[in-house]
């Protein structure tokens, strides 16, 4: 390190938290920060951008395409589509089954991430694996197969045919995250709390199930998440009978104005927007990719 | 039947336990009387952890049984248990504070709010935390973590205290602090303590018996200074301090190493003549001043300052022998030397003098 600083040369030494002398920005170092910035700058307007559109559009009366911004402003959209029955009712549908379908998941797969997590038996990690098989494949093709075993089973159009498709979105990381939230907590914790007189339901409750809880939480969001923008399943097993937002887009973006559609679509990504924002600090914290790291 | 022992504070009678197909405990017998401190020793995989899970209910044994004050409580889970531990890693609960990580036990135990309280903060002031009582594990150093550990455990007023290597997150300086608080807090309340530690410096200070275990059994149960000076068995005399030993004969004033070497010897474990494996202890390895008696001759081959004495590594024959010796010894090339002691062992067993034997 010494040498280097006598040198005057300004390679940077890795990985030693050593005090380095304060240095002169070189051109490379701003040439990289506007690099950097413009890479920035542009993940920005790629996500931000479609959103920012759409809720110019929403409120757009008259826009003509050289103009960057509408010619004039109304709230008549909106209007029309919290007037239309068919559209509320489908917004009704879909705040129903997210919160069913994440319930139901949630008692599915909890207890199967306990066991992945704390028992040892044969096959678990091939189990736990072939859960991926949900994603491995087209969705398409799966839907098209379940629809044929549902009509068999008279499960075509009813409500629990749509939660039982939706699931098959939820089921992989409602499981992963969770087991990975289990195995996060050390077996002495438990332990410990066996010692002093805790019966194994009380360690549960007690320090196993607070101590996992954030990841649990992350995991139900984002079931909830995919229950609320499953779309493909659901149309297939669950028309006509039950239409919610997602599936009602189809038909928005054929029949309906241009200007309803982007409602719509804006009403659609409140709840993303709204939970993504509740969970940021667990998903920051790594719950979602200790998911991915389950031994 | 064997004999109960009065007030036995615990006893642990032909106990054997297989984990993953695998001997860990192997008829294993060991008495801990009332208030008595005694440390399990050795080496990783010898059976010490395995032992005292057994005895805290974390692990069942294949057989035998395990008694506290004369109760056989083999079956019992650990909440049911008169005994608490003290776990490696503390497994202090982070979601909860102090008081409530020590109180914790005392509430499953439905005490009134106000008891719980006074006992939890007697106990905070014993191990010298009052002023955290409202911190969170994560916001108190490890020694601290370590004595909230030990507050819990003890606010249950156990029959037993199991301690699981408390102290080898510590850091060297407060491993030694922490370990003369504990062993002064055991003293303190009397309670019967077994201790598991793989370092003998810390079974040495603080046990009132060390049980030295390989295999999955016990190699010699005794106290520290009588496992030092009389180690019954060879791995006992390697793993408790430095031993140097070697193949050699005992002749008449002395004994005979591999090469015909004769080291002088003034007191040996047994007068019987023959082959023996020979232990010696560093600092029983004299150096003859010129006109003092016989010595063999030695050449010193290193030499390590070790504070207030220094070690030679010498050359004896074709052998390495270390010594210890004063610091102020002048350094030499060559040294003559003699065996103040010499443990003998056969078999790997401490050979004793028949007539010492049979008395």
């Amino acid at each position: 390190m010494s040498v280097i600083e006598q040198q005057g040369t300004t390679v940077p030494e890795p990985a030693l938290p050593l005090v380095r002398p304060r240095r002169r920005r070189s051109p490379a170092s701003w040439a990289g920060r506007v690099v950097g910035g413009i890479l920035v700058l542009a993940l920005v307007v790629y996500m931000i951008g479609p959103l920012a559109w759409l809720s110019l559009r929403a409120f757009s009366g008259l826009w003509q395409f050289p103009q960057f911004v509408p010619h004039d402003w109304t709230i008549k959209w909106w209007r029309s589509v919290f007037d239309d029955q068919l559209l509320l009712h489908s917004m009704k549908l879909s705040f129903i089954f997210a919160p069913v379908v994440t319930v139901v998941s949630a008692a599915i797969c909890l207890p199967a991430a306990y066991a992945f997590s704390r028992l040892t038996f044969p096959g678990r990690r091939v189990f736990l694996i072939s859960l991926f098989a949900a994603n491995a494949f087209p969705k398409f093709g799966l839907y098209i197969t379940m629809a044929g075993l549902f009509y068999y089973l008279h499960l075509m159009s009813t409500f629990l045919g749509v939660v039982f498709v939706q699931l098959i979105g939820t089921v992989v990381f409602m499981t992963w995250i969770p087991t990975a939230a289990f195995s996060s907590v050390p077996r002495s914790l438990e332990e410990a709390a066996r010692d002093v007189g805790a019966g194994p339901l009380r360690v549960f409750f007690r320090v196993t199930f607070p101590l996992a809880a954030p990841g649990i939480f992350v995991a139900m969001i984002l079931a909830f998440l995919a229950s609320f923008d499953e779309a493909q399943g659901t149309f297939l097993v669950g028309v006509p009978t039950y239409i919610t937002m997602p599936t009602e887009m189809y038909t928005l973006v054929l029949n309906y104005p241009e200007q309803a559609a982007a409602v719509f679509s804006l009403l659609l990504a409140v709840p993303s927007v709204i939970l993504m924002t509740l969970v940021r600090k667990h998903v920051m914290g790594g719950k979602l990719a200790e998911g991915f790291q389950i031994r | 039947m064997s004999i109960d022992i009065p007030n036995a504070g615990l006893r642990i009678d032909r106990v054997s336990k297989d984990l993953g197909g695998r001997r860990i405990v192997s008829d294993l017998d060991l008495e801990v009387r009332a208030g008595e401190l005694t440390c399990l020793l050795g080496p990783s995989g010898c059976g010490k952890t395995t032992t005292l899970r057994m005895i805290g209910g974390f692990l069942y044994p294949d057989a035998g049984r395990i008694l506290i004050d004369g109760e056989d409580v083999s079956g019992l889970p650990p909440e049911r248990r008169p005994t608490s531990m003290v776990f490696q890693n503390y497994a202090l609960w982070p979601h909860m504070s102090v008081f409530k990580n020590v109180a914790f036990g005392l509430r499953l135990r439905k005490l009134p709010k106000a008891e719980i309280r006074v006992r939890v903060e007697q106990m905070l002031e014993l191990v010298g935390l009052s002023h955290h009582i409202d911190s969170f594990p994560a916001r108190i150093s490890g020694g601290e973590q370590q004595r909230v550990a030990l507050a819990r455990a003890l606010v249950l007023e156990p029959k037993v205290l199991l301690l699981d290597e408390p102290l080898s997150n510590l850091d060297a300086k407060l491993r030694v602090r922490v370990r003369e608080e504990i062993r002064e807090i055991q003293q303190r309340i009397g309670i019967t303590t077994v201790f598991v530690t793989h370092d003998q410096d810390e079974a040495l200070s603080i046990s009132d018996r060390i049980a030295v275990m390989s295999g999955g059994n016990v190699e010699q149960y005794a106290d520290a200074r009588s496992l030092y000076r009389e180690p019954a068995t060879t791995f006992v005399a390697s793993f408790v301090g430095t031993m140097n030993v070697y193949r050699g004969r005992v002749v008449p004033g002395g004994v005979e190493l591999g090469d015909g070497v004769h080291v002088p010897c003034a007191e040996l474990s047994s007068h019987d003549t023959g082959e023996f494996e020979i232990g010696v202890r560093p600092e029983d390895v004299h150096v003859v001043a010129d006109g003092d008696g016989e010595g063999a001759e030695a050449t010193v081959l290193r030499e390590v300052p070790r504070g207030h004495y220094k070690e030679l590594v010498l050359g004896l024959g074709g052998e390495e022998i270390r010594a210890f010796v004063p610091a102020d010894l002048p350094p030499s090339d060559r040294f003559r030397i003699r065996f103040a002691r010499a443990l003998l062992y056969r078999d790997d067993v401490l050979h004793r003098s028949q007539t010492t034997a049979v008395a």
